[in-house]
């Protein structure tokens, strides 16, 4: 049972990591990950609507006949989506302020149909939340890394304006990584963030080469 | 299992999807109303936030309610008036130039005697770290437009440098600040034709 969930996490983590390993949700990622703020906004609203729709789902799997089953997913993650953003935009207006871009695109978050798709709709209630939170942490994992390479690289900073995503109290992770720092544009830009990507997605094909030689096939299985 | 024919029957699919359908529209129609208070009056005051950035000084009245809309020379222009004592100090309103990827939609305050109280720009799709100096978190560009009036500079100094004028164009980028400066320009000179209407002193304005 432990081994289970270790399964659930490790895959969600790192092994069938949603962005190195299963390369979905691309389109959002290029366009909101050129600040590790950013990443971290988008991949934190993304954990909670993945983790809610997975639970879902999966509470539904035995009604759902598997002919009909995607129109019926789709109704009901975006009906989350709009319930998510109408909540934000309600009683939480400057976070909405901050991440209402990225609300519109989870929407159109293939990774979060995906994983109600392979794993939700094939498993029970625990095991899909288990998965939603794990998938989305490591996205959000993933966002923040790319987010940060390309913010040191395009502005020099680490983390700029955190406090309006997470409050004052977190003002302190902002950090400017190279003072008077004229920028490199191409960096900001969403070119700069398909090198970026591609890069740390070699790097880790080589750790996980290096790791051991059987990781190598459960992530070529992963992806198919 | 019962469940598991009935899966398969095409009536159940069909009651299935509408049944999906009625419920998740059901449950969306709850909640726009339940947030639609909320979500107004978060909206009105972020715009009262950004009036009150070019509005510098206290005003007593109401700005959102105190209205009045006129023709210009593109369309409609919805001012909002800020009044001491019943009387108009200042006026607020929106105008919008041309940059070089699309329109630069910006917020002008001007007191009662012509003069800029502030501009800040609202929106646009300026290149990130050429055109977008036009944002005061990352330039002071926008606050040399302050205490400015037609006359200081005089009207054809109302340009970039690089056109003969006062305002500085930034490195790179020209079309930026002088679609903007533009727009203010057009903002003073709809203020001179119409000052009657906007300093209008009797009553409050038209409702919204």
């Amino acid at each position: 049972m432990n081994e289970k969930y270790a399964r659930i996490t490790r895959d969600g983590l790192w092994d069938n990591n949603v962005v190195f390993a299963q390369m979905l949700a691309l389109c959002p990622l290029l366009a909101v990950t050129s600040s590790a703020t950013n990443g971290l906004g988008m991949g934190l609203a993304t954990t909670a609507v993945l983790l809610l729709s997975n639970v879902i789902i999966s509470s539904v799997r035995e009604l759902v006949s598997p002919e009909v089953r995607i129109p019926v997913y789709i109704v009901l993650i975006a009906t989350l989506v709009t319930l998510v953003d109408m909540s934000l935009n309600a009683w939480a207006h400057e976070l909405y302020k901050v991440l209402g871009l990225f609300i519109a695109l989870i929407v159109v978050n293939c990774a979060i149909l995906g994983r109600a798709e392979s794993f939700a709709s094939k498993n029970s209630v625990a095991d899909a939340a288990l998965d939603g939170l794990m998938m989305g942490l490591g996205f959000t994992l993933s966002l923040v890394v790319i987010g940060g390479v390309r913010e040191i690289f395009g502005s020099g900073t680490l983390f700029a304006n955190a406090h309006l995503l997470l409050g004052p109290a977190f003002a302190f992770l902002e950090t400017t990584i190279v003072p008077e720092y004229k920028g490199f544009l191409l960096m900001i830009l969403p070119p700069g963030g398909f090198m970026v990507v591609g890069l740390l997605l070699a790097a880790k094909r080589v750790l996980d080469a290096r790791r051991a030689p059987r990781a190598e096939m459960a992530v070529a299985e992963a992806v198919l | 299992m019962r469940l598991e024919e009935l899966r398969g029957k095409l009536f159940y699919q069909g009651m299935l999807l509408g049944g999906a359908a009625l419920l998740t529209s059901v449950l969306l129609s709850f909640f726009s109303q339940a947030t639609e208070a909320d979500i107004k009056a978060a909206e009105a005051a972020d715009l009262k936030a950004s009036l009150s950035q070019v509005l510098p000084g206290e005003y007593d009245n109401d700005l959102l309610k105190d209205t009045v809309t006129l023709p210009a020379n593109q369309g409609e222009v919805l001012v909002y008036r800020a009044r001491r004592a019943g009387k108009v100090e200042a006026v607020v309103y929106r105008v919008t130039g041309h940059g070089y990827a699309g329109n630069i939609l910006c917020v002008m305050g001007v007191s009662r005697e012509g003069k800029i109280l502030g501009v800040r720009v609202i929106s646009h799709k300026e290149t990130p770290g050429l055109g977008d100096k036009i944002e005061p978190a990352k330039g002071d560009w926008i606050h040399a437009f302050e205490g400015k009036f037609l006359g200081d500079p005089q009207l054809e100094k109302w340009a970039v440098k690089k056109d003969g004028g006062v305002f500085d164009q930034f490195a790179g980028a020209t079309i930026t600040p002088r679609g903007v400066v533009n727009a203010v320009k057009g903002g003073l000179e709809f203020f001179d034709g119409n000052k009657a209407k906007l300093l209008d002193e009797t009553g409050m304005g038209e409702e919204p």
